[in-house]
């Protein structure tokens, strides 16, 4: 069941559920901390509808900075600006940053320690229509090997608000990971978010359990819902938001495999180098116990609507059950 | 407005000259050539007066800053640094070595008063627009000046910041950009040809000034100039002579990036003497 303490939103197993993009979320979690904060800036590469940074850019002209299509510029700009005391949040779609500006990023954000936030939309094959180009599946491994630089998958729009104020609270670089799509709503405005805290949404038992997945981004609500089937056929299954992927909540994830039998970790990235991998390395040292790893495998996307692309990747939580029901078998 | 007078810089030069060859061949490696060609230039930034700075306070908020893109010519600028005062001259001989401050391409968080990390090419220019836009969006009135090579023209980068910086009119940019015709391969015509370099800028929308960049007298004058631009960021075309004051080193690409043995330390050394 929902973990009742989180205040998560019930009526996430209702047809009607609503949807909103975390990337929505972003945009308004940005305004609400450029009211906060004057020394706030955004620079976006020609994609401000897209990002969303758009609602800073009407709310705050004088803050915004449109860099044109050069997203080396923007991490490199963004770096000269927080070394002048502004707190940046650069935008763009993850496949071009940190896609493109990878050694930049290192340089001029990690190794010079400065604090500069890189939001990034259109994560994960849930871009969609834009096909396999524009769906970045590689740029958590990216980020999470970086010295300095923390990780954040948000897991829904609320969460996507939250994740953005909490970041900006936050000495030094850190890497925002949204998606495009209308998505779950998984929790509500009550629930509580804290960088490296990763939260048990959905528990079957407070003792033993059969599975318990590891899951971030859009991949959280897809995995309660499997969860929920799995009900059926009495597995029973905890999910965990671990939204921070770089500091990973280890006592959280130590405990985790403590009392599951099975690992499964999922998310809209490939399964090498992402929060699979990030969890796979930590447990095989200090706890070994047999992990699955749901994502991409090796390949590029596609176009496709969101939810086709899920299902044929096998992301979905029909796709998420076949994976739990093999892993208990 | 000059702290020092002309001979007193000069004087300060061949210090710092004689400081190069010695580091570099202490440490076993590094770039002497493009380092002994803009000693007249960092020698001016440091100790003319023209940029606002205090060594004793490193991280004063006031200061100008100097931005170092092409750091692997970082010797000269620890060189004057030490000169200057921000530590002492002794350190200089730790250069590159394991626990030095003095990293073989400049760290930020290792040494007060350097910036900037750099050696990365072409990153150095958005940067130093990152800071003059800054700057310019709190009406404060430092300058910013950053140091280029014309081999990390080479570099989308670079244009990016280039097209940037005039789009923002960042007339508290100053890059001064070190033409001397070298790159690690060979010649930077011959690698990847940037001529006509002053028609690129002008049409880029900046301020171009070219000066022989090893004359103090010349590089004073651009310096003080270059501050007066009403809408728009200035270059100083910089033409040196890499590896000036070592007639073996002289122009000489093959001297981009490796240090003098003992002989030809010593004799390097008697030359800039």
């Amino acid at each position: 069941m929902l973990n009742t303490k989180l205040h998560l939103n019930e009526k996430l197993f209702d047809k009607d559920v609503e949807k909103k993009a975390t990337r929505q979320g972003y945009g308004e979690g940005l305004v609400m901390v450029g009211e906060k904060n004057k020394n706030i800036v955004a620079l976006c590469a020609d994609l401000a509808e897209s990002t969303r940074t758009n609602l800073f850019r009407a709310k705050f002209p004088e803050r915004f900075v449109e860099m044109g299509v050069a997203e080396q510029n923007l991490a490199t700009v963004s770096a000269g600006m927080a070394l002048a005391g502004k707190v940046p949040f650069m935008s763009s779609f993850a496949v071009f940053s940190p896609g493109r500006n990878w050694e930049q990023i290192r340089t001029t954000i990690c190794y010079n320690d400065v604090n500069v936030k890189i939001a990034s939309t259109h994560a994960g094959i849930s871009a969609g229509p834009d096909g396999a180009t524009h769906q970045c599946l590689e740029d958590i491994a990216l980020m999470r090997t970086l010295p300095n630089m923390k990780v954040i998958v948000p897991c829904d729009y609320e969460e996507a608000i939250k994740a953005t104020m909490a970041v900006a609270d936050t000495q030094g670089p850190v890497y925002l990971r949204m998606s495009r799509p209308n998505s779950l709503l998984v929790t509500s405005e009550k629930t509580s978010f804290k960088i490296g805290v990763a939260d048990y949404f959905w528990r079957t038992d407070k003792e033993k359990v059969d599975v318990t997945i590891i899951a971030c981004g859009l991949m959280v609500g897809h995995a309660i819902l499997a969860a929920k089937l799995a009900e059926v056929s009495k597995i029973k299954v905890a999910v965990i938001n671990s939204a921070t992927i770089k500091p990973l909540d280890t006592k959280t994830i130590l405990n985790a495999a403590k009392y599951s039998k099975v690992i499964i970790t999922a998310e809209e990235h490939q399964i090498a180098g992402g929060l699979g991998g990030a969890v796979a390395e930590y447990l095989s040292e200090v706890c070994p116990i047999k992990i699955v790893r749901i994502g991409v495998k090796d390949s590029f996307g596609e176009s496709g609507e969101y939810d086709e692309l899920f299902k044929k990747y096998g992301l979905d939580a029909a796709g998420i059950l076949k994976v739990i029901k093999k892993a208990v078998s | 407005m000059y702290k020092n007078n002309l001979e007193e810089l000069k004087s300060i030069a061949k210090t710092i000259r004689l400081h190069i060859i010695k580091m570099i061949a202490a440490a076993g490696s590094g770039h002497p050539a493009g380092s002994l060609g803009m000693t007249e230039v960092f020698t001016a930034l440091y100790f003319s007066g023209v940029v606002n700075l205090n060594p004793t306070e490193p991280d004063w908020v006031n200061r100008d800053r100097i931005i170092l893109s092409n750091g692997h010519i970082c010797p000269v600028r620890y060189a004057a640094m030490a000169e200057a005062g921000y530590f002492p001259v002794e350190e200089l001989m730790t250069l590159r070595k394991l626990g030095s401050r003095l990293q073989g391409h400049p760290h930020r968080g290792s040494l007060p008063g350097l910036e900037t990390t750099s050696g990365p090419l072409g990153c150095g220019l958005a940067q130093a627009a990152g800071i003059a836009l800054s700057f310019s969006m709190d009406n404060k009135p430092m300058k910013v000046y950053c140091l280029t090579s014309d081999g990390e023209h080479d570099e989308g980068n670079t244009w990016e910041a280039v097209m940037f910086a005039a789009k923002n009119k960042l007339n508290n940019l100053i890059q001064i950009m070190d033409r001397n015709n070298i790159q690690i391969d060979g010649y930077t015509e011959d690698i990847m040809p940037l001529n006509p370099l002053a028609e690129k800028y002008k049409a880029f929308n900046w301020e171009v000034l070219e000066i022989n960049g090893n004359k103090m007298e010349e590089v004073l004058e651009a310096l003080k100039k270059a501050q007066n631009s009403i809408d728009r960021p200035v270059v100083i075309i910089a033409h040196t002579i890499p590896g000036k004051g070592v007639s073996y080193m002289a122009n000489n690409f093959e001297w981009h990036g490796k240090a003098p043995n003992k002989e030809q330390t010593e004799q390097a050394l008697k030359e800039l003497a």
